[in-house]
Protein backbone atom coordinates (compact mmCIF):
# COMPACT_ATOMS: atom_id res chain seq x y z
CA UNK A 1 0.00 0.00 0.00
CA UNK A 2 2.42 2.40 0.97
CA UNK A 3 4.21 1.48 -2.27
CA UNK A 4 1.68 2.06 -4.13
CA UNK A 5 1.13 5.81 -2.41
CA UNK A 6 4.49 6.81 -3.29
CA UNK A 7 4.27 6.09 -7.24
CA UNK A 8 0.99 7.34 -7.86
CA UNK A 9 1.02 11.57 -8.86
CA UNK A 10 -0.73 14.41 -7.02
CA UNK A 11 -3.12 14.82 -9.99
CA UNK A 12 -3.86 10.67 -9.85
CA UNK A 13 -4.29 11.47 -6.58
CA UNK A 14 -7.28 13.64 -6.61
CA UNK A 15 -8.41 12.36 -9.69
CA UNK A 16 -8.84 8.25 -9.30
CA UNK A 17 -11.28 8.48 -6.65
CA UNK A 18 -14.00 10.26 -9.01
CA UNK A 19 -14.03 7.34 -11.12
CA UNK A 20 -15.80 5.65 -8.23
CA UNK A 21 -19.66 6.78 -8.25
CA UNK A 22 -19.68 6.28 -4.32
CA UNK A 23 -16.67 8.58 -4.04
CA UNK A 24 -18.25 11.06 -6.57
CA UNK A 25 -21.23 11.22 -4.25
CA UNK A 26 -19.06 11.00 -0.97
CA UNK A 27 -17.31 13.90 -1.98
CA UNK A 28 -20.34 16.22 -3.44
CA UNK A 29 -22.29 15.47 -0.60
CA UNK A 30 -19.08 16.29 2.45
CA UNK A 31 -18.40 19.44 0.65
CA UNK A 32 -22.21 20.74 0.86
CA UNK A 33 -22.23 19.23 4.81
CA UNK A 34 -19.00 20.90 5.27
CA UNK A 35 -20.19 24.28 3.86
CA UNK A 36 -23.82 24.12 5.90
CA UNK A 37 -22.60 23.59 8.80
CA UNK A 38 -19.56 25.94 8.28
CA UNK A 39 -22.00 28.15 7.73
CA UNK A 40 -24.07 28.33 10.90
CA UNK A 41 -21.16 27.12 12.93
CA UNK A 42 -20.07 31.13 12.93
CA UNK A 43 -23.53 32.04 14.11
CA UNK A 44 -22.87 28.88 16.83
CA UNK A 45 -19.34 30.46 17.60
CA UNK A 46 -20.60 34.40 18.31
CA UNK A 47 -24.12 33.33 19.87
CA UNK A 48 -21.76 31.15 22.08
CA UNK A 49 -24.07 27.96 21.65
CA UNK A 50 -21.80 25.49 21.67
CA UNK A 51 -22.51 23.47 24.35
CA UNK A 52 -26.44 23.84 22.82
CA UNK A 53 -24.62 22.55 19.44
CA UNK A 54 -23.49 19.30 21.27
CA UNK A 55 -26.80 18.33 22.95
CA UNK A 56 -29.17 18.71 19.94
CA UNK A 57 -26.54 16.56 17.74
CA UNK A 58 -26.60 14.00 19.95
CA UNK A 59 -30.18 14.09 20.99
CA UNK A 60 -31.25 13.26 17.36
CA UNK A 61 -30.14 9.69 17.87
CA UNK A 62 -33.52 8.36 19.24
CA UNK A 63 -35.18 10.17 16.41
CA UNK A 64 -32.53 8.56 13.83
CA UNK A 65 -33.65 5.17 15.45
CA UNK A 66 -37.23 5.42 15.33
CA UNK A 67 -37.46 6.91 12.14
CA UNK A 68 -35.27 3.87 10.54
CA UNK A 69 -37.50 1.46 12.19
CA UNK A 70 -40.85 3.12 10.90
CA UNK A 71 -39.34 3.45 7.43
CA UNK A 72 -39.47 7.19 7.22
CA UNK A 73 -36.79 9.34 5.96
CA UNK A 74 -34.52 9.66 9.59
CA UNK A 75 -33.86 13.14 9.11
CA UNK A 76 -37.29 13.40 10.56
CA UNK A 77 -37.05 11.80 13.16
CA UNK A 78 -33.87 13.85 13.88
CA UNK A 79 -35.36 17.03 13.23
CA UNK A 80 -38.68 16.13 15.95
CA UNK A 81 -35.96 14.82 18.88
CA UNK A 82 -33.59 17.53 18.18
CA UNK A 83 -36.34 20.43 18.78
CA UNK A 84 -37.63 17.99 20.91
CA UNK A 85 -34.71 18.05 23.27
CA UNK A 86 -34.40 21.86 23.08
CA UNK A 87 -37.80 22.57 23.84
CA UNK A 88 -37.35 20.25 26.70
CA UNK A 89 -34.21 22.17 27.81
CA UNK A 90 -36.29 25.19 28.07
CA UNK A 91 -38.93 23.69 30.12
CA UNK A 92 -36.71 22.14 32.84
CA UNK A 93 -35.27 24.99 33.21
CA UNK A 94 -37.67 27.17 33.33
CA UNK A 95 -39.62 25.34 36.15
CA UNK A 96 -36.65 24.29 38.31
CA UNK A 97 -33.50 25.94 39.55
CA UNK A 98 -31.08 24.29 37.89
CA UNK A 99 -28.75 26.21 36.10
CA UNK A 100 -28.49 25.27 32.46
CA UNK A 101 -25.55 23.97 31.42
CA UNK A 102 -26.12 21.15 33.65
CA UNK A 103 -30.16 21.03 31.89
CA UNK A 104 -28.08 20.70 28.98
CA UNK A 105 -25.79 17.99 29.82
CA UNK A 106 -28.56 15.85 31.43
CA UNK A 107 -31.25 16.31 28.46
CA UNK A 108 -29.02 15.12 25.50
CA UNK A 109 -27.36 11.95 27.66
CA UNK A 110 -30.66 11.28 28.40
CA UNK A 111 -31.69 11.19 24.78
CA UNK A 112 -28.03 9.97 23.52
CA UNK A 113 -29.14 7.13 26.17
CA UNK A 114 -32.74 6.50 25.34
CA UNK A 115 -30.90 5.78 21.29
CA UNK A 116 -28.62 3.18 22.67
CA UNK A 117 -30.94 1.63 24.36
CA UNK A 118 -33.66 1.93 21.20
CA UNK A 119 -30.81 0.52 18.92
CA UNK A 120 -30.42 -2.47 20.49
CA UNK A 121 -33.69 -3.31 20.92
CA UNK A 122 -35.13 -2.68 18.12
CA UNK A 123 -34.54 -5.56 15.40
CA UNK A 124 -33.54 -4.10 12.81
CA UNK A 125 -30.61 -3.57 9.96
CA UNK A 126 -30.12 -0.17 11.50
CA UNK A 127 -25.74 0.06 12.01
CA UNK A 128 -24.74 1.62 14.85
CA UNK A 129 -21.50 2.74 14.15
CA UNK A 130 -22.62 4.50 11.07
CA UNK A 131 -25.21 6.98 12.92
CA UNK A 132 -22.83 7.58 15.64
CA UNK A 133 -19.24 7.42 13.23
CA UNK A 134 -21.12 8.59 10.05
CA UNK A 135 -20.37 6.76 6.85
CA UNK A 136 -20.50 9.02 3.59
CA UNK A 137 -18.57 6.75 1.37
CA UNK A 138 -21.52 4.84 1.73
CA UNK A 139 -24.65 7.21 1.40
CA UNK A 140 -27.71 5.66 -0.54
CA UNK A 141 -28.95 7.96 -3.34
CA UNK A 142 -32.33 8.71 -0.90
CA UNK A 143 -29.90 10.25 1.55
CA UNK A 144 -28.11 12.62 -0.67
CA UNK A 145 -31.22 13.71 -1.74
CA UNK A 146 -32.86 14.26 1.83
CA UNK A 147 -28.85 15.90 2.33
CA UNK A 148 -30.09 18.15 -0.71
CA UNK A 149 -33.28 19.17 0.58
CA UNK A 150 -32.20 20.02 3.96
CA UNK A 151 -28.88 21.91 2.82
CA UNK A 152 -31.50 23.77 0.56
CA UNK A 153 -33.38 24.97 3.43
CA UNK A 154 -30.82 25.93 5.63
CA UNK A 155 -28.49 27.75 3.24
CA UNK A 156 -31.46 30.06 2.27
CA UNK A 157 -33.11 30.39 5.17
CA UNK A 158 -29.54 31.52 6.23
CA UNK A 159 -28.73 34.02 3.48
CA UNK A 160 -32.35 35.56 4.13
CA UNK A 161 -32.17 36.16 7.67
CA UNK A 162 -28.35 36.76 7.51
CA UNK A 163 -28.60 40.25 9.24
CA UNK A 164 -31.51 39.88 11.67
CA UNK A 165 -29.98 36.42 12.67
CA UNK A 166 -26.19 38.18 13.28
CA UNK A 167 -28.21 41.00 15.10
CA UNK A 168 -29.46 38.57 17.41
CA UNK A 169 -26.48 37.40 17.91
CA UNK A 170 -24.36 40.58 18.70
CA UNK A 171 -27.17 42.52 20.49
CA UNK A 172 -30.87 40.97 21.07
CA UNK A 173 -31.90 44.06 22.77
CA UNK A 174 -31.91 46.20 20.31
CA UNK A 175 -33.14 43.80 17.73
CA UNK A 176 -36.46 44.36 20.07
CA UNK A 177 -36.25 47.69 20.31
CA UNK A 178 -36.65 47.93 16.97
CA UNK A 179 -40.00 45.56 17.00
CA UNK A 180 -37.88 42.21 15.51
CA UNK A 181 -39.11 39.13 17.02
CA UNK A 182 -36.28 37.47 18.73
CA UNK A 183 -37.72 34.86 20.14
CA UNK A 184 -38.78 34.09 16.25
CA UNK A 185 -35.06 34.01 15.56
CA UNK A 186 -34.04 32.33 18.88
CA UNK A 187 -36.18 29.17 17.64
CA UNK A 188 -35.01 29.57 13.93
CA UNK A 189 -31.40 29.29 14.59
CA UNK A 190 -32.36 26.45 17.06
CA UNK A 191 -34.49 24.71 14.25
CA UNK A 192 -31.33 25.68 11.56
CA UNK A 193 -28.95 23.76 14.26
CA UNK A 194 -31.15 20.47 14.69
CA UNK A 195 -31.31 20.45 10.80
CA UNK A 196 -27.56 21.19 10.29
CA UNK A 197 -26.52 18.30 13.11
CA UNK A 198 -28.74 16.00 10.78
CA UNK A 199 -27.05 16.82 7.71
CA UNK A 200 -23.45 16.72 9.78
CA UNK A 201 -24.15 13.31 11.37
CA UNK A 202 -24.32 12.17 7.37
CA UNK A 203 -20.82 12.55 7.10
CA UNK A 204 -18.98 12.71 10.45
CA UNK A 205 -21.47 10.60 12.52
CA UNK A 206 -23.33 11.76 15.77
CA UNK A 207 -20.41 11.86 18.08
CA UNK A 208 -18.42 14.22 16.26
CA UNK A 209 -21.01 16.33 14.83
CA UNK A 210 -20.73 18.86 16.96
CA UNK A 211 -17.11 19.70 15.31
CA UNK A 212 -18.37 20.56 12.53
CA UNK A 213 -20.52 22.94 13.64
CA UNK A 214 -17.64 24.98 16.43
CA UNK A 215 -14.37 24.40 14.79
CA UNK A 216 -14.90 25.75 11.20
CA UNK A 217 -16.55 29.60 12.86
CA UNK A 218 -13.28 29.22 15.49
CA UNK A 219 -11.39 29.08 12.80
CA UNK A 220 -12.81 31.98 11.06
CA UNK A 221 -13.22 34.35 14.08
CA UNK A 222 -9.38 34.13 14.30
CA UNK A 223 -8.64 35.52 10.82
CA UNK A 224 -10.86 38.43 10.60
CA UNK A 225 -13.21 41.22 12.17
CA UNK A 226 -15.20 41.17 9.38
CA UNK A 227 -18.71 39.08 9.39
CA UNK A 228 -19.10 38.80 6.13
CA UNK A 229 -15.71 37.85 5.82
CA UNK A 230 -16.03 35.23 8.57
CA UNK A 231 -18.89 33.28 7.09
CA UNK A 232 -16.68 33.16 3.95
CA UNK A 233 -14.16 31.62 5.31
CA UNK A 234 -15.51 29.36 7.57
CA UNK A 235 -17.23 27.63 4.88
CA UNK A 236 -14.50 28.00 2.57
CA UNK A 237 -12.25 25.79 5.36
CA UNK A 238 -14.87 23.44 6.36
CA UNK A 239 -15.80 22.44 2.97
CA UNK A 240 -12.25 22.16 2.15
CA UNK A 241 -11.18 19.78 5.17
CA UNK A 242 -14.40 17.43 4.83
CA UNK A 243 -13.36 17.26 0.34
CA UNK A 244 -9.54 16.70 2.09
CA UNK A 245 -10.57 14.09 4.84
CA UNK A 246 -12.61 11.97 2.90
CA UNK A 247 -9.61 11.91 0.12
CA UNK A 248 -7.48 11.04 3.23
CA UNK A 249 -9.85 8.70 4.44
CA UNK A 250 -9.90 6.70 0.67
CA UNK A 251 -6.43 6.31 0.32
CA UNK A 252 -5.03 5.46 3.62
CA UNK A 253 -8.34 3.55 4.74
CA UNK A 254 -8.67 5.30 7.90
CA UNK A 255 -12.38 6.70 9.44
CA UNK A 256 -13.71 9.30 7.27
CA UNK A 257 -15.01 11.22 10.13
CA UNK A 258 -12.35 11.35 12.34
CA UNK A 259 -10.05 12.38 9.12
CA UNK A 260 -12.92 15.00 8.39
CA UNK A 261 -12.78 16.60 11.89
CA UNK A 262 -8.60 15.83 11.90
CA UNK A 263 -8.12 17.95 8.95
CA UNK A 264 -10.16 20.71 10.68
CA UNK A 265 -8.38 21.09 13.99
CA UNK A 266 -5.63 21.05 11.88
CA UNK A 267 -6.72 23.69 10.22
CA UNK A 268 -7.71 25.46 13.43
CA UNK A 269 -4.25 24.92 15.02
CA UNK A 270 -2.71 26.59 12.59
CA UNK A 271 -5.39 29.72 12.88
CA UNK A 272 -4.30 29.70 16.28
CA UNK A 273 -0.89 29.93 15.97
CA UNK A 274 -0.32 32.24 12.72
CA UNK A 275 -3.31 34.12 12.34
CA UNK A 276 -1.86 37.54 11.35
CA UNK A 277 -4.03 39.64 14.62
CA UNK A 278 -5.17 37.33 16.50
CA UNK A 279 -2.82 34.23 16.32
CA UNK A 280 -0.27 32.97 19.15
CA UNK A 281 2.69 34.27 17.08
CA UNK A 282 0.84 37.45 15.55
CA UNK A 283 1.95 39.76 13.46
CA UNK A 284 3.39 42.87 15.89
CA UNK A 285 3.87 45.53 12.82
CA UNK A 286 0.03 44.73 12.34
CA UNK A 287 -0.89 45.68 15.99
CA UNK A 288 0.95 48.41 15.91
CA UNK A 289 -0.01 49.93 13.18
CA UNK A 290 -3.56 49.84 14.53
CA UNK B 1 -31.10 66.21 11.20
CA UNK B 2 -34.71 67.93 10.71
CA UNK B 3 -36.92 65.79 12.78
CA UNK B 4 -39.91 64.06 10.94
CA UNK B 5 -41.75 63.56 14.40
CA UNK B 6 -45.24 62.83 14.24
CA UNK B 7 -46.05 66.19 16.97
CA UNK B 8 -44.41 68.96 18.10
CA UNK B 9 -46.74 70.34 20.00
CA UNK B 10 -44.57 71.26 23.56
CA UNK B 11 -47.47 69.60 25.43
CA UNK B 12 -47.29 66.24 23.66
CA UNK B 13 -46.56 63.22 25.44
CA UNK B 14 -43.75 61.03 24.58
CA UNK B 15 -43.70 58.79 27.61
CA UNK B 16 -47.10 57.55 29.80
CA UNK B 17 -46.68 55.05 31.96
CA UNK B 18 -49.86 54.85 34.42
CA UNK B 19 -49.82 53.02 37.87
CA UNK B 20 -47.29 50.24 36.51
CA UNK B 21 -46.73 47.30 38.32
CA UNK B 22 -44.77 44.32 37.46
CA UNK B 23 -43.69 41.08 39.20
CA UNK B 24 -41.58 37.90 38.34
CA UNK B 25 -42.89 34.90 39.37
CA UNK B 26 -44.78 36.40 42.08
CA UNK B 27 -41.74 38.78 43.34
CA UNK B 28 -42.92 42.86 43.36
CA UNK B 29 -39.94 44.43 41.38
CA UNK B 30 -42.39 47.50 40.45
CA UNK B 31 -45.78 48.99 42.13
CA UNK B 32 -47.72 51.68 41.09
CA UNK B 33 -45.01 53.42 39.01
CA UNK B 34 -46.79 56.49 37.27
CA UNK B 35 -44.72 59.03 34.95
CA UNK B 36 -45.53 61.39 31.93
CA UNK B 37 -42.67 62.77 29.85
CA UNK B 38 -43.09 65.31 27.15
CA UNK B 39 -41.59 66.24 24.04
CA UNK B 40 -38.25 67.59 24.29
CA UNK B 41 -37.45 66.77 27.69
CA UNK B 42 -34.31 65.15 29.54
CA UNK B 43 -35.09 63.16 32.49
CA UNK B 44 -32.74 60.63 34.53
CA UNK B 45 -34.28 57.36 36.58
CA UNK B 46 -32.11 57.22 39.80
CA UNK B 47 -32.26 54.09 42.42
CA UNK B 48 -30.14 51.88 44.02
CA UNK B 49 -29.65 47.91 42.37
CA UNK B 50 -32.27 46.09 42.85
CA UNK B 51 -34.49 48.82 43.50
CA UNK B 52 -36.70 48.59 40.07
CA UNK B 53 -34.97 50.83 37.91
CA UNK B 54 -33.76 48.25 35.29
CA UNK B 55 -37.46 46.65 35.59
CA UNK B 56 -39.02 50.00 34.46
CA UNK B 57 -36.54 50.54 31.99
CA UNK B 58 -37.12 46.83 30.91
CA UNK B 59 -41.20 47.10 30.93
CA UNK B 60 -40.73 51.01 28.41
CA UNK B 61 -38.60 48.66 26.23
CA UNK B 62 -41.53 46.48 26.35
CA UNK B 63 -39.33 43.16 27.58
CA UNK B 64 -41.43 42.39 30.65
CA UNK B 65 -45.18 42.39 30.27
CA UNK B 66 -46.81 44.97 33.26
CA UNK B 67 -48.78 42.66 35.60
CA UNK B 68 -50.91 46.14 35.85
CA UNK B 69 -51.01 49.32 34.70
CA UNK B 70 -50.23 50.87 30.94
CA UNK B 71 -47.47 52.35 29.13
CA UNK B 72 -47.89 54.46 26.33
CA UNK B 73 -44.81 55.76 23.88
CA UNK B 74 -45.97 58.28 21.62
CA UNK B 75 -49.83 57.55 22.67
CA UNK B 76 -49.44 54.30 21.41
CA UNK B 77 -48.75 50.54 22.85
CA UNK B 78 -45.07 49.79 23.07
CA UNK B 79 -44.98 47.61 21.04
CA UNK B 80 -46.33 49.73 18.13
CA UNK B 81 -44.30 52.43 18.61
CA UNK B 82 -40.98 49.92 18.34
CA UNK B 83 -42.24 48.85 15.10
CA UNK B 84 -42.51 52.60 14.16
CA UNK B 85 -39.05 53.18 15.19
CA UNK B 86 -39.65 55.66 17.89
CA UNK B 87 -38.01 54.04 20.65
CA UNK B 88 -34.18 53.36 20.64
CA UNK B 89 -31.76 51.62 23.31
CA UNK B 90 -28.22 52.54 23.75
CA UNK B 91 -26.72 49.56 25.71
CA UNK B 92 -24.62 49.83 28.86
CA UNK B 93 -20.61 49.50 27.69
CA UNK B 94 -20.13 46.23 29.77
CA UNK B 95 -23.80 44.69 27.98
CA UNK B 96 -22.08 44.04 24.51
CA UNK B 97 -19.53 41.47 23.15
CA UNK B 98 -16.70 44.21 21.73
CA UNK B 99 -15.14 41.16 20.10
CA UNK B 100 -17.65 40.66 17.42
CA UNK B 101 -16.63 40.89 14.33
CA UNK B 102 -18.56 44.02 12.88
CA UNK B 103 -17.12 47.33 12.34
CA UNK B 104 -18.38 50.73 13.35
CA UNK B 105 -20.27 51.40 10.13
CA UNK B 106 -22.06 48.29 10.64
CA UNK B 107 -23.06 49.22 14.39
CA UNK B 108 -24.85 51.90 12.83
CA UNK B 109 -26.31 50.26 10.10
CA UNK B 110 -28.29 48.24 12.69
CA UNK B 111 -30.22 51.62 13.38
CA UNK B 112 -31.47 51.76 9.74
CA UNK B 113 -32.79 47.62 9.93
CA UNK B 114 -35.98 48.42 11.30
CA UNK B 115 -36.93 51.20 8.54
CA UNK B 116 -35.53 48.43 5.55
CA UNK B 117 -37.52 45.36 3.99
CA UNK B 118 -36.66 41.63 5.05
CA UNK B 119 -33.24 41.33 3.47
CA UNK B 120 -31.81 44.20 5.04
CA UNK B 121 -30.06 45.89 2.31
CA UNK B 122 -29.27 49.25 2.74
CA UNK B 123 -30.40 52.20 0.47
CA UNK B 124 -28.52 55.19 -0.17
CA UNK B 125 -31.16 56.92 1.92
CA UNK B 126 -30.06 54.43 5.25
CA UNK B 127 -25.83 55.33 4.25
CA UNK B 128 -26.48 59.19 4.26
CA UNK B 129 -28.47 58.26 7.87
CA UNK B 130 -25.81 56.38 8.65
CA UNK B 131 -22.97 59.00 7.76
CA UNK B 132 -24.83 61.63 9.31
CA UNK B 133 -25.29 59.70 12.33
CA UNK B 134 -21.44 59.45 12.60
CA UNK B 135 -20.97 63.52 12.09
CA UNK B 136 -22.82 64.21 15.06
CA UNK B 137 -20.65 61.54 17.39
CA UNK B 138 -17.22 62.62 15.19
CA UNK B 139 -16.77 59.14 14.20
CA UNK B 140 -16.81 59.21 10.67
CA UNK B 141 -12.96 58.75 10.45
CA UNK B 142 -13.12 55.72 12.22
CA UNK B 143 -16.16 53.74 10.70
CA UNK B 144 -14.44 51.05 9.24
CA UNK B 145 -12.49 49.87 12.60
CA UNK B 146 -13.44 46.84 14.55
CA UNK B 147 -16.19 48.14 17.30
CA UNK B 148 -13.28 46.53 19.91
CA UNK B 149 -10.64 48.35 18.50
CA UNK B 150 -12.08 51.72 19.98
CA UNK B 151 -12.14 53.20 23.71
CA UNK B 152 -14.81 52.81 25.92
CA UNK B 153 -15.83 57.03 25.06
CA UNK B 154 -15.77 55.75 21.51
CA UNK B 155 -17.93 52.86 21.89
CA UNK B 156 -20.27 54.96 23.86
CA UNK B 157 -20.39 57.45 20.94
CA UNK B 158 -20.52 54.15 18.69
CA UNK B 159 -23.99 53.40 19.84
CA UNK B 160 -25.32 56.88 20.22
CA UNK B 161 -25.03 57.12 16.35
CA UNK B 162 -26.82 53.96 15.82
CA UNK B 163 -29.97 55.80 17.89
CA UNK B 164 -29.64 58.85 15.66
CA UNK B 165 -29.30 56.52 12.47
CA UNK B 166 -32.90 55.13 13.81
CA UNK B 167 -34.39 58.70 13.95
CA UNK B 168 -36.34 57.62 17.13
CA UNK B 169 -37.92 60.17 19.32
CA UNK B 170 -37.54 58.62 22.12
CA UNK B 171 -34.26 57.54 23.67
CA UNK B 172 -33.75 54.58 26.18
CA UNK B 173 -29.69 55.00 28.16
CA UNK B 174 -28.46 52.70 30.23
CA UNK B 175 -25.62 54.01 32.30
CA UNK B 176 -24.39 56.29 29.31
CA UNK B 177 -21.78 57.73 31.84
CA UNK B 178 -20.04 54.79 32.86
CA UNK B 179 -16.52 54.57 31.32
CA UNK B 180 -16.81 57.87 28.80
CA UNK B 181 -14.15 60.22 28.86
CA UNK B 182 -14.31 63.89 28.79
CA UNK B 183 -14.17 64.76 25.40
CA UNK B 184 -17.21 62.19 24.89
CA UNK B 185 -19.10 63.67 27.83
CA UNK B 186 -18.40 67.25 26.41
CA UNK B 187 -20.18 65.51 22.88
CA UNK B 188 -22.84 64.00 24.72
CA UNK B 189 -23.99 67.68 26.63
CA UNK B 190 -24.12 69.20 23.06
CA UNK B 191 -25.91 66.12 21.72
CA UNK B 192 -28.65 65.66 24.88
CA UNK B 193 -29.13 69.77 24.46
CA UNK B 194 -29.47 69.92 20.32
CA UNK B 195 -32.19 66.14 20.75
CA UNK B 196 -34.12 67.93 23.70
CA UNK B 197 -33.97 71.41 20.91
CA UNK B 198 -35.48 68.60 18.29
CA UNK B 199 -38.41 67.52 19.98
CA UNK B 200 -36.54 63.90 21.65
CA UNK B 201 -36.77 62.89 24.83
CA UNK B 202 -34.33 61.55 26.71
CA UNK B 203 -34.74 58.86 29.40
CA UNK B 204 -31.38 58.41 31.29
CA UNK B 205 -31.02 55.21 34.23
CA UNK B 206 -28.34 55.64 36.29
CA UNK B 207 -26.87 55.79 39.90
CA UNK B 208 -24.45 58.59 38.85
CA UNK B 209 -26.27 61.81 41.10
CA UNK B 210 -23.65 64.41 39.59
CA UNK B 211 -24.64 63.55 35.91
CA UNK B 212 -28.27 63.93 36.54
CA UNK B 213 -27.93 67.28 37.98
CA UNK B 214 -25.57 68.54 35.22
CA UNK B 215 -27.66 66.62 32.06
CA UNK B 216 -31.28 66.17 33.04
CA UNK B 217 -34.21 68.35 33.32
CA UNK B 218 -36.29 65.82 35.33
CA UNK B 219 -35.35 63.39 38.05
CA UNK B 220 -37.09 59.87 38.52
CA UNK B 221 -36.44 58.49 42.09
CA UNK B 222 -37.06 54.69 42.43
CA UNK B 223 -37.37 52.22 45.06
CA UNK B 224 -39.56 49.79 44.41
CA UNK B 225 -41.98 52.60 43.08
CA UNK B 226 -41.75 56.33 41.92
CA UNK B 227 -40.75 57.92 45.10
CA UNK B 228 -40.62 61.37 43.70
CA UNK B 229 -40.34 62.64 40.31
CA UNK B 230 -40.29 66.09 38.72
CA UNK B 231 -37.79 69.21 38.05
CA UNK B 232 -34.62 67.91 39.34
CA UNK B 233 -34.06 71.17 41.39
CA UNK B 234 -37.31 70.36 42.97
CA UNK B 235 -36.42 66.63 43.41
CA UNK B 236 -33.49 66.43 44.08
CA UNK B 237 -33.52 67.21 48.03
CA UNK B 238 -31.16 65.49 50.88
CA UNK B 239 -34.57 63.88 52.31
CA UNK B 240 -35.57 62.50 48.72
CA UNK B 241 -32.39 60.87 47.98
CA UNK B 242 -32.25 59.68 51.70
CA UNK B 243 -35.58 57.80 51.16
CA UNK B 244 -34.36 56.50 47.89
CA UNK B 245 -31.02 55.44 49.43
CA UNK B 246 -32.65 53.64 52.05
CA UNK B 247 -30.94 55.93 54.67
CA UNK B 248 -27.44 55.23 53.43
CA UNK B 249 -27.33 58.04 51.41
CA UNK B 250 -24.90 59.49 49.06
CA UNK B 251 -23.91 63.26 49.65
CA UNK B 252 -26.34 64.86 47.26
CA UNK B 253 -23.60 67.71 46.79
CA UNK B 254 -20.27 66.03 46.43
CA UNK B 255 -21.77 62.68 45.25
CA UNK B 256 -19.86 60.21 46.41
CA UNK B 257 -21.35 57.15 44.83
CA UNK B 258 -20.71 58.85 41.48
CA UNK B 259 -17.35 59.78 41.55
CA UNK B 260 -15.83 56.60 43.10
CA UNK B 261 -17.62 55.56 40.03
CA UNK B 262 -15.89 57.44 37.74
CA UNK B 263 -12.74 57.03 38.88
CA UNK B 264 -13.29 53.23 39.06
CA UNK B 265 -13.64 53.48 35.11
Amino acid sequence: MSEFLISITPIDWLLDPLTHDFMRRALMVSALVGGVCGLLSCYMTLKGWALMGDAVSHAVMPGVVVAYALGLPFSLGAFVFGVGSVALIGFVKQKSRIKEDTVIGLVFTGFFALGLVLVSKIKSNIDLMQILFGSPLGISRSDVNQTLIISFIVISILLIFRKDLMLYCFDAKHARSIGINTGILHYLLLTLLSLSAVVGLQTVGIILVVAMLITPGATAYLLTDRFDQMTLLAVISSSFSSVLGVYISYWSDIETGGSIVLVQTLIFLIAFLFAPRYGIFKNQSLIKND
Amino acid sequence: MNPIFKSHEKDFMRIEADQVCVDYNGTVALYDASLNLKAGSICGLVGMNGAGKSTFFKALMGFVRPSRGKIRINGIKVNQAQKEQSVAYVPQNEGIDYSFPVSVWDVVMMGRYGAMNIFRIPRESDRRAVVHALERVDLLDLRERPIGSLSGGQRKRAFLARAIAQRASVLLLDEPFSGVDVPTEKLMAELFLQFRQEGHTILISTHDLNHVRDFCDFVVLINKTVLAYGETSEVFTSENLNKTFGGIPPNPLSGPTSSKDFVNE
